[in-house]
């Protein structure tokens, strides 16, 4: 059940957008994000979808990976399509009744809005499908080191980001057994009041926090063991380089915003 | 009547995945009541995935599963009272506990099962007893008692709830040797004292032929044997091409019996091998020739 939860996985890979520079990934998602919220039209959008399938065909990721990032946010979708249909006003009415009146302007928003969301998760969840936490935390750390100078402590966040990322499938993996363990000993998660199935979470979470402390101040002695001592002088084994994919994908996504804003103008 | 019985159980792991996996493949097993059986094989063996349909806790891709004549599955709120049947304790069962005592840890189970307060007491203190915790320790937090402690607390907790099979996934693992020996013999005396059936997953040849009446051999996925230990060990060869290896004291006599040192028969319990030997060397028996 726990283990179904795709959000964040790598896929390990050697495609062209695999062996892009994380830093530039991350900057380009951004790009892109902005892209989507900027088009107006749906031909601005339509530039939008066809970067989105370019990206994942690029990726040689399975194309049914989208739609599984997708499924977390099924219900999100139908909300904001509920939403923008029954509250946007203006425009010709299709269909009244009482209160209610459905506009053809609404149904024209809620369409813009889930195609942009739809694209807005498929397009970031391919950066993490084609680059591991860790890439992702590096680039993260280098692109904030300018603000290392106000004092920001940006090793430590990104550190700590990585930590985390790491411990999830770990956490996952424990609390999965916890649960067969107390299944086993007739604790029964299934049946009964919300209050009852909240208390019946209390012999899962117990054994789970101690056992993530305990692993905390493992890891932490581990770390002091290699000589851990935050950012300061230290190097790294895989150095990040821009080579010719980043520069072509820059070039790219600047065209594909380029057309937008004509777009956008000219419509 | 076998307590546990299955019929073509296979298991697969995310199926219409590329991580598809076999995890257990057309298992057909009959165990009587009352055995002690030792289950050995590799890890990933499928041994611990097994283990975990005989309580329900998974479900078989396909197969069947009776326990005490009572086929699984069949019907969904007939589960929880089948899993009071089949108690099991998983690898380093310590981390489960939650209570703030020991005493209301082992009580978990026995309460889960709708006991009486009276019945809940007189079980906390006999499994406390067998496991050998003495009664300052049933009101001490599980939180600071030794790693040992705290295993027994774990499977006393399993214990109290008096299933007709107790399964232990390596109940020895990550223990000093001393401790591995109060472990065995606790379930030793457990079984001795209730006829239990018992199954006891472990990695070590030794342990599983000093202790069990019948070995489950698993070998990736599959059943490889299920015989008594005099019959499993009979086919050192075969196991130990399969990576796993049979008693120090097999491999001895074996060798033995290589040099032209025919004693006879198969050993694989030191105090058997000692005597065997003695009565060699009085002269009581014969080798072979």
């Amino acid at each position: 059940m726990l283990k179904d939860i795709t959000i964040g996985q790598y896929f390990p890979g050697n495609s062209p957008v695999h062996r892009m520079d994380p830093r530039v990934k991350l900057v380009l998602t951004m790009a892109f994000i902005v892209m989507l919220f900027m088009s107006s039209s749906f031909y601005g959008l339509l530039v939008g979808i066809v970067y989105t399938f370019m990206a994942f065909a690029a990726s040689r990721i399975p194309f049914k990976m989208m739609f599984k990032s997708l499924k977390p946010i099924i219900p999100i979708i139908i909300f904001t399509a509920i939403l923008n249909i029954l509250f946007v006003r203006t425009g010709d009415v299709l269909w009244q009744l009482g209160f209610i009146r459905i506009t053809q302007q609404g149904i024209h928003t809620a369409v813009f809005m889930v195609v942009r969301i739809v694209c807005l998760i498929v397009g970031t969840s391919l950066l993490t499908y084609t680059s591991s936490p860790i890439e992702l935390t590096d680039a993260i750390e280098r692109l904030l080191s300018p603000l290392k100078k106000l004092k920001v402590p940006v090793h430590e966040l990104a550190m700590m980001m990585t930590i985390a990322l790491r411990f999830i499938p770990t956490l996952i993996e424990e609390t999965d057994k916890i649960m067969s363990a107390q299944k086993a000993r007739g604790a029964d998660m299934e049946t009964g009041s919300i209050i009852k199935r909240a208390r019946a979470l209390i012999p899962i979470l117990i054994p789970l926090f101690v056992s993530s402390f305990r692993r905390a101040e493992e890891l932490a002695l581990a770390m002091e063991c290699r000589c851990y001592h935050g950012g300061e002088g230290r190097t790294r084994m895989k150095q990040m380089k821009t080579s010719a994919v980043d520069y072509v994908s820059i070039v790219i996504t600047a065209a594909f915003i380029g057309a937008v804003v004509v777009i956008n103008i000219l419509v | 009547m076998a307590v546990i019985k299955t019929e073509n159980l296979s298991y697969v792991y995310g199926e219409g995945t590329p991580f598809r996996k076999v995890a257990v493949d057309n298992v057909n097993i009959e165990i009587d009541e009352g055995e002690l059986v030792g289950v050995i094989g590799h890890t990933g063996s499928g041994k611990s995935t097994l283990i975990q349909h005989l309580n329900g806790l998974l479900k078989p891709s396909s197969g069947k599963i009776f326990i005490d004549g009572e086929e699984l599955w069949l019907d969904k709120s007939r589960l929880r009272p089948i899993r009071f049947k089949v108690g099991l304790v998983f690898q380093y069962p310590e981390y489960q506990l939650f209570e703030e005592t020991c005493y209301k840890d082992i009580a978990f189970g026995p309460k889960n099962m709708g006991l009486s307060d009276a019945e809940i007491d007189r079980r906390v203190k006999e499994t406390a007893r067998l496991v050998g915790l003495s009664a300052d320790i049933l009101d001490k937090s599980p939180f600071e008692l030794s790693g040992g402690q705290k295993r027994r607390v774990a499977i006393a907790g399993v214990m109290a709830m008096e299933p007709k099979v107790l399964i232990l996934d390596e109940p020895t693992s990550g223990l000093d040797p001393k401790g591995r020996e109060q472990i065995l013999g606790l379930i030793r005396e457990y079984h001795q004292e209730k006829k239990n059936t018992v199954m006891l997953v472990s990695h070590s040849m030794e342990d599983v032929a000093k202790n069990c009446s019948k070995i489950l051999v698993m070998n990736s996925a599959k059943v490889f044997c299920y015989d008594t230990p005099v019959n499993v060990f009979h086919r050192s060869r075969e196991l130990e091409q399969m990576g796993l290896s049979v008693p120090q004291i097999t491999r001895v006599f074996n060798r033995l019996k290589a040099m032209g040192y025919d004693f006879g028969e198969d050993v694989y319990t030191v105090d058997f091998g000692r005597k065997l030997l003695l009565q060699v060397l009085s002269g009581e028996k014969k080798l072979k020739e």
